[in-house]
């Protein structure tokens, strides 16, 4: 029973993240019609912000210890962050809280480049194939990964969550059920948390809120939108600057869990848009309910139970259950008639 | 319109024969190579190529970059600049610090991507196009056995870089092949001992394996060796290489009864195991009245740095580290020091030494000839080179010598201070037969490519 618990814990965590990486994608998809392969590299570029932001940080001032040497002969130096050195306890404090705070700086950088992604090129192609499409944003995928890995290397650059939540929670205590049950790291729950936070605040956007209004009735039907005298393409700019928003926090939020490299991006790639097919393209609750249900699955399938039954289905599992749905309804869980049917 | 103006007579065709047998000869007339067997990629002018095959990008990329560095360390010493690192405590005097065999030494590098298909690619490059006589490099056993029967076929020396698994000199041993790291095998007899000493004989382990030939082989050796102890295996999963979120992994262990969790990953992937192992409390266990422990079987300092805090009290296993004190270890350090502003790898000592290794045997054999420079290598002892006394058997192309078992410090005095040596294993207990069971193969025999 434990273990079901805990697995089940598990899949709504990794459920969080394939949730808010699909939903940033068929948002985009939806409003724009633009099947976007560079929304892994959105993942990758707010990761990268908290990277950044803690880099910042981390400035180092160094004073040489001419008393002590190093193996190799030369004299040690002693490296002191500069916020440390200024600041005191409060440069200690935001040093420790780097992951959380450089979400403020993401949301204004996540916010600019979608905006120019979607001015610069994406608009270019609304009326071209979707294959124009996937081959675009595929290569601007690869363009901006290329820069990452020219300014921050290849290698995976470690971020450590505050020091509140960086253990593990004992949830089996607090439960009743015993110590030691079921316990489970404190920043995946934090995640899960926030993820479903941001769910939350965009289905609000879109839902009650007048700019979301028009947004959904462009999903619906933008020609009588566009009739009605509404400056439709100015609002999907807008939509697609907040896909990236929420791409990018999901990227900042996943450092703890995930040293952020360059191709990290790629690997949530192929992972959401399986489900986005599973929940329907276009549709924001399907795609929300494809990524719980998908990380739960997988989830599962890791039991070794499981896997003494059918062995290797944890690596398979994702794509079995696409192929499925694909087989029984073809348009995905919740997909609507008449999207990438013409 | 005819070709032939002067009618064709004996004297004519007796000239036009010499003048054809002089220019069909002379290309191999002024060469070396006229009046001995002829080879593959054979040096001709002032220099001699070695290839440097690492991994640049992908999930081994820290080790590759650093592999990268002794190399380049290594091709200076060997021409005489810098202050010859190890060449001055090398047990063998033929290098002079002018190159080898009177040649320059040059070296072209390739990405092997860590993927065997690109590393085949980058070799067959170096080979065909650079003219490398030797290829060397590697950081993933996967990689190491591909490009060694590459080179097998195409008839060049293989020096392995780091690649641990049995495999390499086991199973897969090619006789054009030649490995200075230690294996898994050495892993699991050096290692099994510690941890006897510091966790008892019942315990209860829960292995965590990567999917490929070197996270079986370690796997294999670790389960050998701790079942002898009186451990038992409750389970070993396999994860896919390159996971990123072990977390489905790891929950299944927190109620396994397992009191030990050991975690064949290496690189990106250990880091990320270790890290994730530790925010979901394992370290803070108990279980059946013990303290849970971690074991990471390979270690190395720059997967200690990745990782972080999470390293701490954590035992594994090394081949080299930097705070030996014998004088080959404080020359290489010293040197690469200088030169980086930090201590080498694991991986750097292995290709240095590999690199000084292969250039000794060409110097002594006097020639580049594949076959010759491997008889040179084969059952040759040395030291000096940071491992103390070391034995390359002839029968697997396998070093013998020292084995370290390391631990995460508690309290590292630097930024590179973050491995303390618990033990060093004599090189006896840690030897074991060519034919054994599990790393029986055939050499075959030597190609040079002619």
């Amino acid at each position: 029973m434990d273990e079901i618990l805990l697995q089940f814990l598990n899949g709504l965590d990794k459920g969080g993240a394939y949730a808010l990486i699909a939903l940033g994608l068929t948002l985009i998809f939806g409003t724009l019609g633009v099947v976007n392969f560079a929304h892994g590299a959105l993942f990758m570029l707010g990761a990268f912000c908290a990277v950044s932001f803690n880099l910042l940080l981390s400035l180092q001032k160094v004073t040489v210890d001419p008393t002590k040497t190093t193996a190799w002969g030369t004299p040690l130096e002693v490296r002191t962050p500069y916020v440390e050195a200024y600041l005191g306890d409060f440069g200690h404090w935001i040093l420790n809280y780097s992951v959380p705070v450089s979400i403020l700086l993401a949301i204004p950088v996540m916010l600019l480049i979608g905006f120019a992604m979607e001015r610069g090129l994406i608009k270019h192609f609304y009326t071209r194939p979707h294959a124009d499409q996937i081959l675009v944003t595929f290569g601007l995928a690869i363009v901006l990964q290329e820069i990452v890995k020219s300014i921050y290397g290849a290698n995976p650059i470690p971020q450590v969550a505050p020091d509140v939540v960086s253990g593990a929670a004992d949830i089996g205590a607090m439960l009743g059920l015993g110590a030691g049950v079921i316990v489970y790291p404190w920043w995946r729950m934090v995640y899960l948390l926030f993820s479903l936070v941001v769910i939350a605040i965009v289905f609000a956007f879109l839902q009650f809120t007048t700019f979301g209004m028009v947004v959904r009735a462009g999903m619906a039907d933008r020609e009588t939108v566009g009739l009605l005298g509404i400056n439709i393409e100015r609002r999907f700019t807008i939509v697609f600057a907040i896909a990236a928003v929420v791409a990018g926090l999901a990227g900042v939020m996943y450092t703890p869990i995930l040293p952020p490299d360059y191709h990290m991006g790629m690997d949530f790639l192929v992972l959401s848009f399986v489900v986005v097919v599973v929940g329907g393209m276009g549709s924001l609750t399907g795609a929300v309910s494809a990524g719980f249900l998908l990380g739960i699955l997988q989830s599962f399938a890791s039991m070794n139970e499981v896997k003494a039954i059918f062995p290797g289905i944890d690596q398979i599992i994702i794509y079995l259950v696409a192929v499925v749905i694909l087989l029984v309804r073809p348009r995905g869980l919740m997909g609507r008639k008449g999207v990438m049917e013409n | 319109m005819t070709l032939i103006h002067k009618p064709l007579n004996r004297r004519s065709i007796l000239k036009a024969g010499t003048a054809g047998g002089v220019a069909l000869a002379t290309p191999t007339i002024f060469t070396s190579s006229a009046w001995s067997a002829p080879y593959l990629n054979e040096p001709t002018g002032a220099e001699v190529t070695l290839g440097f095959n690492v991994p640049q990008t992908g999930a081994y990329a820290d080790e590759g970059a650093d592999e990268l560095r002794a190399y380049q360390l290594a091709v200076k010493h060997l021409n005489g600049e810098g202050d010859g690192g190890m060449l001055n405590t090398f047990s063998s005097k033929a290098l002079g610090g002018n190159g080898v065999n009177g040649k320059k030494v040059a070296f072209v590098t390739g990405d092997t991507q860590t993927k065997s298909d690109a590393a085949r690619a980058s070799a067959k490059r170096m080979i065909e196009k650079d003219g490398a006589i030797m290829i060397t490099g590697g950081s993933s056993s996967g990689v190491a056995i591909a490009v060694q029967s590459l080179c097998q076929e195409a008839g060049v020396i293989f020096m392995a870089g780091l690649t641990h698994s049995n495999d390499t000199t086991g199973k897969d041993r090619r006789a054009n092949g030649f490995r200075h790291f230690f294996n898994t095998e050495m892993t699991g007899a050096a290692l099994a001992p510690v941890l006897k000493n510091a966790m008892g004989t019942d315990r209860k382990a829960y292995h965590l394996t990567a999917d490929y030939t070197w996270g079986w082989s370690q796997e294999g050796s670790i389960k050998k060796y701790t079942e002898a102890l009186g451990w038992d295996t409750v389970a070993a999963v396999r994860t896919p290489l390159g996971a990123g979120d072990f977390s489905q992994y790891l929950t299944p262990v927190l109620n396994s009864g397992a009191d030990v969790l050991i975690l064949n990953h290496y690189g990106k992937d250990m880091v990320n195991s270790l890290t994730q192992a530790v925010q979901f409390g394992l370290r803070d266990k108990m279980v059946n009245g013990k303290k849970f422990e971690i074991v990471v079987p390979l270690f190395s300092r720059l997967m200690a740095q990745g990782a972080g805090d999470a390293i701490k009290g954590i035992f594994g296993s090394t081949n080299w580290h930097w705070s030996l004190q014998d004088e080959g270890s404080k020359a290489f350090v010293k040197s690469f020091g200088q030169e980086y502003g930090f201590p080498p790898s694991q991986a750097a000592q292995t290709c240095y030494a590999q690199t000084i290794l292969y250039a000794d045997a060409a110097q002594r054999a006097g020639t580049f000839e594949p076959c010759a420079v491997a008889a040179a290598l084969e059952g040759y002892d040395f030291d000096g080179l940071g491992n103390g006394p070391t034995h390359y058997r002839a029968a697997d192309h396998q070093c013998f010598k020292d084995v370290l078992v390391v631990k995460g410090k508690e309290n590292p005095s630097s930024q590179f201070d973050l491995l303390e040596v618990v033990e060093i294993t004599p090189r006896a207990q840690v030897e074991y037969a060519p034919d054994m069971e599990d790393v029986k193969g055939d050499l075959g025999t030597c190609n040079n490519g002619a």
